[in-house]
């Protein structure tokens, strides 16, 4: 038996034990409804059964027929989704707050059950392999008409959440059920948020799987953001809610979440304030995993271990940034200006920090009452505009990882280290690079990968967030992704370029 | 010094490249194919659409001007090796110290009935990738001719439009030549998989023609006729010599070189596809074909021209495919069959097969392959130069395998099987 069709099998055992799981799931919820007997209200378990629901009985139907007639899958699946799309724009526009369990199924949930459905329409029937065809022609994959609207869209969504929050009151309100499943109470506009980014990391996480499902590396990475993004990142923040705990992220550490570190009411002086030993703990883990455990593992993985395993950005980027890894600027200039955008803002990060510290222990001797608006200009400078509107909404004009490459502090520390403390590197497979251009075009971070490969030279740099897109992409194998002993990494090239012998020549 | 090289290839531009490195001459190259240095080797992909065509570049633009190598869209017309000068179409006369010849090739045609009508190509220049997408727009069937790697290229590239295509092979198997069985099996299934009509052991007749001028059909020896809006032909390449013939230097299948490259025109020289070496390289080879090759020779030629003793002599040989998912990558010796002295094993799981090669008399390891599975360049090279013993520890083949992390090999099953030698 083929390794294929092992994997088609372990597949179809998965989802048979999935649909089995979420229709108990929804019996369950259902019974809890009706006899009332749950910390949830009624109206939250019935619409989570009716979804659950919902979502077994298309997998058992796409299971059945095969996926053989899987045009037909895509039409419906297609239809679905845009009515999905319809039913958000409507539950907008205030209908969400008269009917919202209604307008979730019609919103949200037809969205995500439909996208979800198209994607196994389209990679269940198909061979594994590399399958990038037509993604550099595809327009709303390359800055076409639809690509420009799909950005519009997700940057006005952005300013919205960001600094109109009402006008999209109507879609929080579909979302209650789930915040007060969740979290007992109703939903605001940042849990509606962060649903919608979890659902998005979710069901794109489902089409990256199959993507590169040829590749374990792909699909444990897969599996490992996802996972954090839902549990550690949605589901237990939302429960520290439930027990009257802060809402801490264990998966965001400083620099990147600056204020986790930040004195006082703008930084840590919230989870302090109302939760004891827990924040303790919470304020602990932080400080811990900033400056013990991150510099250890970036040592032995190099900075992957967060950017493209465990880093919510990042898991955005790899899901549902997948389409446009390959709009990433790529020139010598927008490395230039890279460098020194994110050195720069690591300064930023570094200096604040201080002063704020210095700022708090003084008294306020030396800004005052000015450091309340530094601390919120520089949130709202980073935070909203370059990490969220830009960062993401502009997945479609400039690719996915804007934010990682030009302003997060965290990478910029993570990269210093990798470049000259850490073991990690993607080694050249000798001279068997034919210059194609696929590793380089599919580099998220804009690496010129193909420079160092056809120069036989492994690839150490400070910017890779070690996603091993072009290890899958190269034809020819010659990119892997590795944690040698650190020295001999860099070196010089070692079988093309060698100037007058090399091991192989015969020259030696 | 003022050194002009004829064409803009891997060979050309690596010897360019070499120049550079030692020194300051002056450096004109020329190519009649693109303003900029193109890799050939991913015309496929810039046809399925997995590539831009910007993105075949392998250099930034601005790289040629840093380096200071002028480039020239032109056609060498002629050459006067005795007055030093090259003319080009456009009337500009380049004078020269040193001139390299780096011409490349180009596919072979069989002079069947036919085959230049419209919609009937081979696949090596930038002009075929832009016929080739001319005609092919909206059309539902294609016939490709020639099993060798741009055939089944050809055949990929045709099956990612979804486009119906009747694939004729020569010989009976796929590559027999190179591959065992086995091997051309694998490649058969992977053929099969994606939907292609594979037709073995069946010989081109003729290109119909549809009235217009167009190809229309395929008819073979055996009187089928398939139906072709467009036929690729990927039936081998030649040097192209045209050039140095009108110049009168020295050829023969391509132009005649020494070891260091020299042509029998007083300082020019010759490397790549289109040159020949007048002796023989490791087996009996006189011309390589290759992008590593024409790299590599490349390579020592810039390093000649920069006034380094050197010779040419192959590496321990390497090349790497890919047929459509399953990755193909070899060093060293692995014949197709046990002979010349050579005895082969083999480990297969599934679509994954390593297989070694040794010498009979001596039991050293000849060469190594492997599909499904990568295999490090350095090492098995380096075995193979240092003529270990073809036996294997479960640590070997570790140390051999490439794939990326969290693969499982059974690296003790395979280390054992390669081992068991009878
Ligand atoms: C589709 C395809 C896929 C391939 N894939 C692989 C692969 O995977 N691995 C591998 O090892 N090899 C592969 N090859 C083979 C490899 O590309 C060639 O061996 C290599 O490119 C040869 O390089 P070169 O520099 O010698 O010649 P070329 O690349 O052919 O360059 C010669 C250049 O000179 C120009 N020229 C010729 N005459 C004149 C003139 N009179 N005036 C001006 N310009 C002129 C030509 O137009 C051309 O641009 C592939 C080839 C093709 C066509
Ligand atoms: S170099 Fe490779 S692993 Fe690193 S970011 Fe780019 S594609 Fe990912
Ligand atoms: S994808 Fe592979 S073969 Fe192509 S340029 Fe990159 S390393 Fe070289």
């Amino acid at each position: 038996m083929t390794r294929h069709t092992d994997t088609a099998v372990a597949t179809d055992l998965t989802l048979r034990w999935l649909v089995r799981g979420t229709t108990a799931t929804a019996a369950i919820l259902l019974l809890t409804a009706v006899f009332d007997i749950w910390p949830f209200k009624p109206l939250a378990s019935t619409g989570t059964a009716m979804l659950l629901l919902a979502a077994a009985v298309t997998i058992e139907v796409s299971r059945r027929s095969g996926w053989r007639s899987h045009r037909i899958h895509h039409r419906w699946a297609g239809m679905l989704t845009g009515l999905g799309i319809l039913g958000t724009l409507i539950a907008i526009s205030g209908v969400g707050q008269a009917w919202p369990i209604p307008m979730f199924g019609l919103g949200l949930g037809a969205l995500t059950v439909g996208s979800t459905w198209m994607i196994l329409a389209r990679y269940r029937s198909t061979p594994e392999g590399v399958d990038n065809h037509g993604v550099m022609t595809n327009p709303t994959m390359n800055r076409g008409a639809a690509g420009w609207m799909l950005g519009i869209l997700m940057t006005g969504f952005y300013v919205l959440v960001y600094w109109y929050p009402s006008a999209l009151d109507g879609l929080v309100r579909t979302t209650d059920w789930l915040s007060w499943a969740m979290r007992g109470r109703a939903a605001d506009h940042w849990f509606m948020y962060s649903l919608v980014y979890t659902l998005a990391v979710a069901v794109f996480g489902i089409r990256a799987w199959y993507r590169y499902r040829h590749v374990k590396y792909q699909r444990l990475r897969t599996l490992s953001v996802v996972f954090v993004q839902v549990i550690l990142a949605f589901v237990l923040p939302s429960i520290l809610v439930l027990f009257q705990q802060p809402e801490f992220y264990f998966s965001y550490f400083w620099p990147l979440k600056w204020t986790y570190l930040w004195p006082g009411d703008y930084g840590m002086g919230w989870i302090l304030a109302d939760s004891g030993r827990l924040g303790m703990f919470m304020i602990g883990w932080g400080a811990i995993m900033s400056f013990v455990a991150t510099p250890i593992l970036t040592y032995y993985y190099g900075k992957r271990w967060y950017c493209s395993w465990v880093c919510g950005c990042g898991a955005m980027a790899e899901t549902m940034g997948d389409p446009y890894r390959h709009l990433a600027p790529r020139s010598t200039a927008s490395w230039q200006l890279e460098r020194w955008m994110i050195h720069g803002s690591l300064l930023v990060i570094v200096v604040a920090t201080a002063v704020l510290w210095i700022n708090s222990a003084t008294e306020g001797a030396m800004l005052g009452s000015l450091s309340g608006a530094f601390a919120q200009t520089y949130g709202f400078l980073f935070g909203s505009i370059w990490a969220g509107v830009i960062g993401v909404g502009f997945y479609p004009f400039l690719g996915t990882r804007i934010w990682c490459r030009y302003g997060c502090p965290m990478a910029a520390i993570l990269g210093l280290q990798q470049r000259f403390f850490s073991r990690f590197r993607i080694t050249t497979n000798g001279g068997q690079c034919i210059s194609c251009g696929n590793c380089s075009a599919y580099c998220e971070m804009g690496i010129d990968v193909r420079w160092y490969a056809q120069r036989g030279q492994n690839i150490v740099r400070a910017s890779c967030v070690g996603c091993g897109i072009c290890s899958s992409v190269c034809p020819r194998g010659v990119l892997k992704l590795e944690n040698g002993p650190a020295d001999g990494r860099l070196g010089r090239p070692v079988l093309v370029e060698w100037e007058d012998v090399d091991i192989l020549s015969g020259y030696d | 010094m003022h050194v002009v090289i004829i064409g803009n290839g891997i060979a050309g531009i690596t010897a360019a490249r070499f120049v550079r490195k030692n020194g300051d001459a002056r450096l004109t190259i020329v190519s009649s194919e693109t303003e900029y240095h193109v890799a050939r080797t991913a015309l496929m992909y810039a046809y399925m659409g997995d590539l831009r065509e910007s993105d075949l570049k392998p250099y930034e633009d601005d790289f040629w001007t840093k380096n200071r190598m002028e480039l020239v869209l032109d056609h060498a017309t002629d050459l006067d090796t005795a007055a030093r000068s090259v003319q080009l179409a456009s009337g500009r006369r380049l004078t020269y110290d040193r001139l390299v010849l780096a011409t490349g090739s180009r596919p072979n045609r069989f002079g069947w009935q036919g085959e230049y009508l419209d919609g009937v190509q081979g696949l090596y220049a930038w002009s075929d990738l832009k016929t080739m997408q001319r005609v092919t727009e909206g059309i539902t069937d294609a016939v490709v001719v020639g099993g060798g790697l741009i055939g089944i290229e050809l055949v990929e590239m045709l099956r990612s439009r979804s486009i119906d295509v009747h694939f004729l092979v020569r010989e009976t198997a796929y590559m027999d030549h190179l591959f065992s069985r086995d091997e051309s099996e694998l490649i058969h299934r992977q053929i099969d998989r994606h939907g292609v009509h594979l037709h073995l052991g069946c010989e081109v007749d003729r290109f119909e023609d549809d009235g217009n001028g167009r190809v229309a059909a395929v008819t073979t020896r055996d009187g089928r006729s398939f139906p072709a809006a467009f036929a690729g032909i990927g039936v081998g390449v030649h040097p192209r010599t045209e050039l140095a013939e009108a110049a009168g230097i020295e050829t023969n299948k391509g132009i005649l070189v020494d070891r260091s490259f020299r042509t029998s025109a007083p300082d020019v020289f010759a490397a790549g596809d289109c040159a020949e070496f007048r002796r023989p390289l490791v087996d009996g080879r006189t011309i390589e074909q290759l992008w590593y090759s024409a790299r590599r020779q490349g390579r020592i030629l810039g390093l000649i021209l920069s006034g380094k003793d050197l010779s040419y002599d192959t590496p321990v040989f390497y090349n790497s495919a890919k047929f459509f998912d399953l990755e193909y990558q070899t060093y060293g010796s692995v014949p197709a069959t046990d002979d010349a002295g050579l005895e082969t094993r083999a480990w297969q799981d599934g679509t994954r097969l390593v297989r070694v090669a040794r010498r009979a008399d001596t039991g050293a390891l000849a060469g190594v392959t492997g599909f499904g599975i990568r295999l490090r360049h350095d090492v098995a090279a380096t075995w193979i130069r240092a003529a270990r013993r073809a036996t294997f520890s479960g640590q070997d083949v570790r140390e051999l395998a490439f794939d990326p992390e969290f693969t499982s090999l059974p690296h003790n099953d395979i280390a054992r099987e390669l081992s068991a030698w009878t």
